[in-house]
C-alpha cells in the first residue's frame, strides 16, 4: 500500500474504467482481440491498482466476495456451460447458439453457451490473480 | 433436528436398497432359466465407452445380498446411530458405498469395474475411520486405504493387460476367450496383479491384517462391508473372471494354498480374541479363504460349494455382527469373558443370534449345515492327494462351531453379570434383523431347492462357465462319508468350546512368543516409507529458488542440446545475411530495444531496475506480436508483464539486496548457462523455421470460424469453442495453482500453530 494522494484519486477512476473496459474486451473478444483471457487480465489489474492504493483490506471490501471463490464459480460456469450442449445431444463442450431477433436482416443478438464459457474464463483468471496477489500483499 | 434422522429421514435410506432389492426380483425368473441379462447403453458412443451391466447368476446374487442386507443394515443404523451428530454424513458413505458395490458386481466393463471397485476402497476408508476422533480409528482406516489402494493398483494393471490380451474389455465377451488368454505368454502377469488386488480386498493372508482392524468401524459397518459385502469383492471378482483365468496349475495352486492358509490361521486366530466382534472378524477371514480355497479347486462341486457358502455365511455373519452391535450398545461392552447370562434381558436379540450361530455351527436343519455339508463333499470328491482341503475345511470348521458357541452362547447363557450398561432389550428397529437374517438361514436349511434355483444354481454355471452343469442341493439323503465328518465336528468342537478359555490363553502365550507380527509390522513400513520420502525430499527440495531454477534450466539446455546435436537437427544451410537483409528499421528497433533490457537486468546491481528491465523486455516481445499481427497474444503478453511487475514488486520487499556476494561468486556459472540457454532456444527456433509450415489446421480454422462458430476472431474461437476442453483445462490448472499459492502463503503466516495438528493428523 503507497501513501500518495494523486496514486489514490487517480485509482478510484482508474480501477473502475479498467472493470468497465474489461466487460468491454470480454463481450467483443469473440469477433475482435479480446475475449476472457484478456479480459480477465485487465479486470484483475484494475483492483490490483486499487489494492497497491488502498491495501488489500479496502479491496477485499470492494470486491465483496472472495476472490478464490469468484475463481471457483468461474470454474463453475465454465463446466455448466460445457455440460450444457449434452442435453442437446451434442459433445461436450459444443457452443450452443441462440439469434434473439431477425438473422435475414442482421439486426439481432447472439446469445451463446460460448459466451458463458468465456465469461467463466473471465472469472477463473480474475478470481486467481486476485487470490494472489491479495495473499501476497497480506504476506509480505 | 436429531429426531428426524432416526425417524423420516432415515427412513429415506432404508427405502432406497429396499427398491433397489425389489426391482432387481424380476431378474430372478429370467436369470435362473439360464439366460443373462445385459443392460447397458452407450455412454461415449464416439470412443465407442458402454455402460453396461451384466446380471448373471454370480451378479444377481450378489446383488439382492447388497440391497437386502443393505435394507437391514440402514434399518438398524437409523435407531443404532440415529442419535449421532454425524448421521447424515454415515447414511450419505454408506449409500456411496452401496452404489459403488452394486455398480462392482453389475459391471460388465473391466474399467468401470474398477472405478467402482475404487469407490468401495474410498467408502470403506470413510466408515472405518467414521469416529474420526480416535487415533485407531484413523490409523485402521488409512491402513486399510493403503492396503486395498495398492492392491487396486496392481488389479488396474491386470485389467488393462487382461484387456488388450483378450481383445475386449467386455467381461461377458473376456469369459469367452479363456483359451486365448491361458495360452499368451502375459498370461502370469496378469494373474499375478488381479490376484494381487483380489486377495487384498477379500484380506487374503498375508494381506490379511486390515481386516481385523477395520472393526473399529461402527459395527452395522463391519456386518455390511467387511462381513458380507465388500471384502467379497475380490471373491466376486475372482469367481468372475475363473472362466477366463482358472483350471490351470498357476490359479490352482495360489489359489489353494492361499485360501487354505488362511482358513486355518483365521480360524485359530479367532479362538484367540476375546472381543466377541473379533471372534466374528477373524470368522469372516476363515470364510473367505474358504471361498478362495474352493474358487482355486475348480471342480464343478467344488464352485457349487463355494456359491452355498457365501450365501450362507452372508446370512449368517450378518447377523451375528448385528446382534453383537445391539449387545454393545445396549451393554456397553463386547467382551466374552464379561458377558454372561443375557437371555432373560434380551431374548429376541438372543433368538435372532441363536438362529445364526446354529447355522454358524452347520448344525441341521440351518442353511449352514448343508453349507458345510457341501464342502466336505466338493473336497472328498477330489484327488486323495488333495485330501487336505477337507482337512483344512474340517479344522476351520470345528473352530467355527466352537467361535459360534463363543459369541452367542457364552454371552447370553449363565448367570448374569455386571455390564458396564445395564442391560435391556434393544429397540424393534435392531433386533428384527438379525431375526429376519436368522430366519432366512432356517428357511433356506429347510427349504433349500429356492435358494438353490433362484441363486446357487445360477451362480454356479456363470463361475464354473457351463450351463449344462446339473445343481442340486439337499439338506439330507444318506449317511455318507460328509455326514460322518459333520457329527465328528460337532464332537470335537463342543470339546474346543468347553476348553476354549485354557486354549485361548494357550494360543495367547504362543502367538506372543511368535517373531513375526503383521500389524507391528505394518508400522515399520510406513515409517520407512515416510523416512525415505523425507530424505529423498531434502536432497530434491532445497528450497532454494535459486537452486531450482539452474536445475530446470540445466536440464533444458543438456536435454534439448543434446537432443540437437543426436538428431543432427543443425544440418541445414542458412543465408544469414539475406535474412538480415530483409529486417526492416522498426524490427531494429526492437530488437535493440529487447536486448537493452535484457542487458540491464543481468547487469544492475538494484532489484527494481532489473525488474523495471525485465519488464521491458517483455513488452519488446509483445511489440513484435504486434508487427506480426497476434493482436490478441501481444495484449495478453503485455498484461501479464504488467502483473508480473506488480507481484515481483509486492515480493521484492523482502527478499535481500542484489550484490550479496555470495551470489556474485556463482555468477559466472550462471552467465554460461544463461548463455548455452539462449543458442539453444535460438537454434532450435532456426531449425525449426526449415521445416515448412504446416497451414492445414490454420485453413480449418479460418474456413470454419464464422459459419461454424459464429466468430471472427480466430484466436478466440479456438479457446473458448473448437478446443473449449483444453481451455477448460487450464483455468482448471490457474485455479488450482491460485489456490496452492493461496495456501502456501497462509501456511507460512500460521506454520507455527499448525505445527503440533499436523503430526497428530498424518
Amino acid at each position: 500500500m503507497m501513501n500518495s494522494i494523486i496514486l489514490n484519486a487517480a485509482t478510484r477512476l482508474l480501477a473502475a474504467l479498467l472493470l468497465l473496459f474489461s466487460v468491454y474486451m470480454l463481450l467483443r473478444g469473440h469477433n475482435l482481440p479480446g475475449g476472457g483471457f484478456i479480459g480477465g487480465l485487465i479486470g484483475a489489474t484494475g483492483f490490483v491498482l486499487y489494492a497497491i492504493a488502498q491495501g488489500s483490506e479496502a479491496t477485499r471490501r470492494a470486491l465483496y466476495y472472495e476472490p478464490q471463490n469468484i475463481a471457483m464459480i468461474g470454474l463453475g460456469i465454465a463446466l455448466a456451460s460445457g455440460v450444457y450442449a449434452v442435453f442437446f445431444g451434442d459433445a461436450f463442450f459444443t457452443g450452443q447458439w441462440w439469434f434473439i431477433g431477425d438473422r435475414d436482416t442482421g439486426d439481432y443478438v447472439p446469445i451463446s453457451s460460448v459466451l458463458f464459457f468465456d465469461i467463466g474464463v473471465y472469472l477463473v483468471v480474475f478470481g486467481s490473480i486476485l487470490t494472489l496477489v491479495l495473499a501476497l500483499e497480506e504476506e509480505v | 433436528m436429531p429426531w428426524v434422522y432416526g425417524g423420516p429421514a432415515g427412513w429415506i435410506s432404508v427405502a432406497i436398497p429396499a427398491a433397489i432389492f425389489a426391482y432387481f426380483l424380476q431378474f430372478v425368473a429370467p436369470v435362473a432359466a439360464g439366460t443373462p441379462v445385459i443392460l447397458g447403453f452407450d455412454w461415449v458412443p464416439s470412443m465407442d465407452i458402454r455402460l453396461s451391466a451384466l446380471i448373471d447368476g454370480l451378479s444377481l446374487t450378489f446383488v439382492l445380498l447388497i440391497s437386502g442386507i443393505g435394507t437391514l443394515v440402514t434399518l438398524y443404523s437409523t435407531k443404532y446411530l440415529g442419535n449421532h451428530p454425524e448421521y447424515p454424513r454415515f447414511v450419505l458413505f454408506l449409500m456411496m458405498f452401496m452404489v459403488g458395490m452394486l455398480g462392482l458386481v453389475l459391471a460388465d466393463n473391466l474399467i468401470a469395474l474398477f472405478v467402482f471397485w475404487e469407490i468401495t476402497t474410498i467408502s470403506s476408508y470413510l466408515l472405518i475411520g467414521f469416529t474420526s476422533d480416535e487415533a485407531k480409528s484413523r490409523r485402521s482406516a488409512l491402513q486399510a486405504l493403503l492396503v486395498t489402494g495398492t492392491g487396486g493398483l496392481a488389479l488396474l494393471a491386470g485389467m488393462i493387460l487382461l484387456g488388450n490380451v483378450a481383445g475386449s474389455f467386455e467381461l461377458s465377451e473376456i469369459i469367452q476367450r479363456g483359451d486365448m488368454i491361458r495360452a499368451h505368454p502375459l498370461y502370469v502377469p496378469i494373474v499375478i496383479l488381479v490376484l494381487a488386488g483380489t486377495f487384498t480386498k477379500s484380506a487374503q493372508f498375508p494381506f490379511h491384517f486390515w481386516l481385523p482392524n477395520a472393526m473399529a468401524a461402527p459395527t452395522p459397518v463391519s456386518a455390511y462391508l467387511h462381513s458380507a459385502t465388500m471384502v467379497k469383492a475380490g471373491v466376486y471378482l475372482m469367481a468372475r473372471v475363473n472362466p477366463a483365468l482358472g483350471s490351470t496349475d498357476l490359479w490352482f495352486w495360489v489359489l489353494i494354498i492361499a485360501g487354505g492358509f488362511t482358513t486355518v490361521f483365521a480360524s485359530i486366530l479367532a479362538i484367540r480374541q476375546t472381543d466377541i466382534k473379533q471372534v466374528l472378524a477373524y470368522t469372516t477371514l476363515m470364510a473367505l479363504g474358504a471361498l478362495t480355497l474352493f474358487i482355486g479347486a475348480g471342480t464343478a462341486d467344488a464352485i457349487k460349494a463355494m456359491m452355498l457358502f457365501l450365501v450362507v455365511h452372508s446370512l449368517y455373519k450378518a447377523a451375528l455382527f448385528l446382534m453383537i452391535g445391539i449387545v454393545d450398545h445396549e451393554t456397553g461392552t463386547r467382551e466374552a469373558p464379561i458377558l454372561r447370562g443375557l437371555r432373560r434381558k434380551m431374548p429376541i436379540t438372543f433368538l435372532g443370534g441363536a438362529l445364526a450361530a446354529i447355522s454358524m455351527a452347520g448344525i441341521p436343519p440351518f442353511f449352514g449345515f448343508i453349507g458345510k455339508e457341501f464342502l466336505y463333499k466338493a473336497g472328498l470328491e477330489m484327488d486323495t492327494a488333495m485330501l487336505w482341503i477337507t482337512g483344512t475345511i474340517f479344522t476351520a470348521s470345528v473352530l467355527m462351531f466352537a467361535a459360534a458357541g463363543i459369541a452367542v452362547l457364552r454371552p447370553f447363557t449363565g448367570q448374569l453379570a455386571e455390564t458396564p450398561k445395564a442391560p435391556h432389550e434393544g429397540p424393534w428397529a435392531m433386533w428384527i434383523c438379525p431375526l429376519i437374517l436368522g430366519t432366512l438361514s432356517l428357511g433356506f436349511g429347510l427349504f433349500p431347492d429356492y435358494a438353490e434355483a433362484w441363486l446357487i444354481a445360477p451362480g454356479t454355471w456363470a463361475v464354473y462357465g457351463d450351463y449344462s452343469y446339473e445343481v442340486d442341493i439337499y439338506l439330507f439323503r444318506e449317511v455318507n462319508a460328509a455326514f460322518i465328518l459333520s457329527l465328528v465336528t460337532f464332537a470335537v468342537g463342543t470339546v474346543v468350546y468347553l476348553i476354549h478359555q485354557p486354549l485361548r490363553d494357550w494360543l495367547g502365550r504362543v502367538f506372543a512368543a511368535n517373531p513375526i507380527k503383521f500389524d507391528p509390522g505394518w508400522d515399520r513400513v510406513l515409517d520407512g516409507l515416510k523416512a525415505l520420502a523425507a530424505w529423498q525430499t531434502n536432497i530434491l527440495q532445497s528450497g532454494v529458488l535459486q537452486r531450482y531454477i539452474f536445475v530446470i534450466f540445466a536440464t533444458f539446455a543438456v536435454g534439448v542440446g543434446w537432443t540437437i546435436w543426436a538428431q543432427d537437427a543443425l544440418n541445414f544451410q542458412m543465408d544469414w545475411a539475406a535474412e538480415f537483409d530483409d529486417l526492416l528499421f522498426k524490427h531494429w528497433a526492437v530488437l535493440i530495444f529487447l536486448t537493452a533490457g535484457a542487458i540491464l537486468t543481468a547487469f544492475t546491481q538494484s532489484r527494481m531496475t532489473a525488474i523495471a528491465a525485465l519488464g521491458v523486455v517483455g513488452i519488446g516481445v509483445a511489440l513484435i506480436f504486434i508487427m506480426f499481427s497476434a493482436p490478441d497474444v501481444a495484449i495478453t503478453q503485455l498484461l501479464v508483464e504488467t502483473l508480473v511487475v506488480v507481484l515481483v514488486a509486492v515480493a521484492m520487499l523482502k527478499l535481500p539486496h542484489l550484490g550479496l556476494v555470495a551470489q556474485r561468486k556463482r555468477r559466472p556459472v550462471h552467465a554460461v548457462l544463461a548463455v548455452a540457454v539462449g543458442t539453444i532456444t535460438t537454434l532450435v527456433l532456426v531449425a525449426v523455421l526449415q521445416a515448412p509450415l504446416d497451414r492445414r489446421l490454420t485453413d480449418y480454422f479460418e474456413v470454419a470460424s464464422w459459419p461454424e462458430a459464429f466468430g471472427k476472431n480466430i484466436v478466440n474461437v479456438i479457446l473458448v469453442d473448437f478446443r473449449a476442453l483444453d481451455t477448460f483445462g487450464e483455468i482448471a490448472v490457474v485455479v488450482i495453482a491460485a489456490l496452492a499459492a493461496y495456501a502456501l502463503l497462509r501456511g507460512t503466516r500460521y506454520g507455527a500453530s499448525d505445527d503440533t495438528n499436523r503430526e497428530d493428523r498424518t
